[in-house]
């Protein structure tokens, strides 16, 4: 079984969490030089604006139903992000992070286990903790856990939790669902689809595998079978994944140091060739051990790890090495344990270095160069590059600002709240 | 808070994260000097007070004081707050608090109904709130930091 999580309009929530005023009111969160509408609270919707929407176009309106406006905080939602992302990661076996507000879970294994509470649990730890309200989908397969998913933020009579686990409930689903709806069918392929009297993803499900495969090929039919109940969409695509992780339940409990570290040595090794493979490097590391949970007449141990590693890398040395270290300062003697992991995290691509304008042959100064600039755009939320200090720094207003047409435009945005010790909320004692 | 390295490089600070940062042992082993440390065996990793104070780092987050009805609890203006979202109100915790459109610091006092919200100065005065106040508790405070040099 999958359960895919998906933050309830991300950005909005992030902003929301530092505004608690903004509950209930219109809030709208803008693109990239204030552009346009990327992200709407549910009040907007009903004002009839939607995504896409340029800036220009709504200003009336925000003055008339005295909409907050906010420029997107990349930095702010990334580092919610991974608040959210590790709430997750340290509550489930196996997580695979899909977007920046979005993550599956994989539960095999969990078959015992009451999964409409375990997803209302999920759901409630994570909004106690960050403020971030979430739906869940569960289901046999990830394009039926999106398609719960979904049902779950629609209904409220879910409670935030949708669960597809027999066929009667999967078919119901399926023929409430528009073709439109379902992941990974792309709009040129909807109208299709439609001209040819297809309309929910039931109606897809009945047409014969082979008829699915000359109409949508080798990736149409993983997404019938999936449909069907078949998983077969895998972690391993052509994508470059987010994280990386690696981890398997043991088939005998495991006490000793010794056997523990092996386990996480073999995992992190693993992970760091899956790393170099898509060419990428990773700078941080998370390693979970768990006792067995269902052995509920002995011990029980659940924790994680995680360490930033001073620079990001692939090598498996130092990648073995951070795991061990991690391992140290969890490992407890008097437990029997079930399952380890190693999480690679903050992965990116190692052409990051390979690119750059300076001599390759320096690459110790290189990848330093590299680090200082890569975490001054991180902070920064850009892409683009800086060069000049001034340049980067928000609150010294140099008379070259006007002139550097290339500098984000950002009027509306919010502070830097949980990265920026100077830009934290300010409580009031008064 | 700090990361060593050896001390035949320069000393690199990196600021607080969310995780902890890979500590390495303030005496290197000895593979580069070339002789056998006797504290080999015995290291252990520098204190790190990310690891020590903040128990669950996703739910963390901090906030600057300002004003000072909480002085007689020996809380200032500019004073460090860590806050933990994830904790449940007991009565007579140090709360950040989202009362009337802004981010408040007070003790809270849990009655059966009401919530007595407490300061800690003379010159204030304890708030009531009952359900049709539009009133939330953002946070418990776990540790108050105050800089002294």
């Amino acid at each position: 079984m999958y359960a895919l999580v998906d933050c309830n309009n991300f950005y909005v929530s992030c902003e929301r969490v530092f505004r608690p005023d903004l509950r209930d009111k219109p809030v709208l969160v803008l693109s990239n030089n204030d552009g346009c509408v990327v992200a709407l609270s549910n009040e907007c919707k009903q004002l009839g604006i939607h995504r896409g929407v340029p800036l220009y176009q709504i200003q009336d309106m925000i003055k008339q139903h005295d909409i907050a406006v906010f420029s997107s905080n990349y930095t702010l939602y990334g580092d919610m992000s991974n608040r959210v992302m590790q709430l997750l990661t340290d509550m489930s076996p196996d997580i695979e992070i899909y977007s920046i507000d979005e993550a599956f879970l994989d539960l095999s294994g969990f078959d015992l286990i009451d999964l409409e509470s375990y997803g209302r649990q999920l759901s409630r730890v994570v909004v106690k903790s960050t403020g971030i309200a979430v739906g869940i989908g569960v289901a046999p397969t990830k394009t039926l856990a999106k398609i719960a998913g979904r049902f779950a933020k629609k209904y409220p009579g879910y409670k935030g939790t949708c669960v597809i686990d027999n066929d009667e409930k999967r078919l119901k689903a399926l023929k409430l669902t528009d073709i439109s709806d379902v992941w990974g069918i792309g709009r040129r392929n909807v109208t299709k689809l439609k001209a040819l009297g297809i309309m929910t993803a039931y109606d897809l499900t009945l047409r014969s595998k082979s008829w699915i495969q000359s109409k949508l090929t080798i990736v149409g039919v993983r997404l019938w079978l999936e449909l069907k109940g078949t998983p077969c969409i895998e972690r391993e695509d052509s994508r470059a994944r987010k994280s990386i992780c690696t981890s398997r339940s043991f088939g005998e409990m495991v006490s000793t140091y010794d056997e523990l570290a092996e386990s996480v040595a073999y995992f992190a090794s693993r992970g760091a060739s899956k790393l170099r493979k898509q060419h990428s490097v990773a700078s941080m590391i998370t390693v979970f051990i768990y006792t067995n949970r269902f052995r509920e007449d002995l011990p029980q141990y659940t924790t994680s790890q995680s360490l930033k590693l001073s620079s990001p890398v692939s090598d498996s040395v130092q990648i073995v090495e951070a795991a061990l270290q991690a391992l140290r300062m969890i490992f407890r003697e008097g437990y029997l344990y079930k399952k380890s992991g190693v999480i690679l995290q903050n992965i990116s691509s190692d052409e990051a270095i390979q690119l750059s304008l300076f001599n390759k042959k320096d690459t110790k100064k290189l990848n330093k160069i590299s680090q200082v600039m890569d975490e001054i755009n991180r902070k920064n939320g850009d892409d683009t590059v800086h060069l000049a200090v001034q340049q980067m720094d928000r609150n010294n207003n140099t008379a070259n600002e006007q002139a550097v047409k290339w500098r984000l435009k950002e009027d509306y945005k919010s502070a830097r709240f949980t990265t920026n010790l100077k830009e934290i909320i300010q409580v009031n004692a008064k | 808070m700090g990361c060593k390295k050896s001390k035949y490089m320069s000393i690199e600070i990196h600021k607080i994260d969310q995780s902890t940062l890979l500590p390495i042992p303030f005496a290197d082993e000895g593979i580069r000097a070339g002789f056998p440390s006797p504290a080999q065996d015995y290291m252990q990793l520098a204190i790190d007070l990310n690891q020590e104070l903040i128990h669950n780092p996703a739910s963390t987050f901090y906030g600057r004081v300002v004003g000072d009805s909480m002085i007689d609890a020996q809380i200032y203006e500019g004073d460090l707050l860590v806050i933990d979202k994830s904790l449940e109100p007991r009565d007579g915790d140090l709360a950040v608090c989202f009362l009337d459109g802004e981010f408040t610091l007070k003790y809270i006092d849990i009655d059966d109904e009401v919530i007595w919200l407490r300061p800690a100065n003379n010159h204030f005065k304890p708030i009531k709130v009952t359900p049709d106040n539009e009133f939330i508790v953002w946070g418990i405070v776990t540790y108050t930091i105050k800089k002294r040099r």
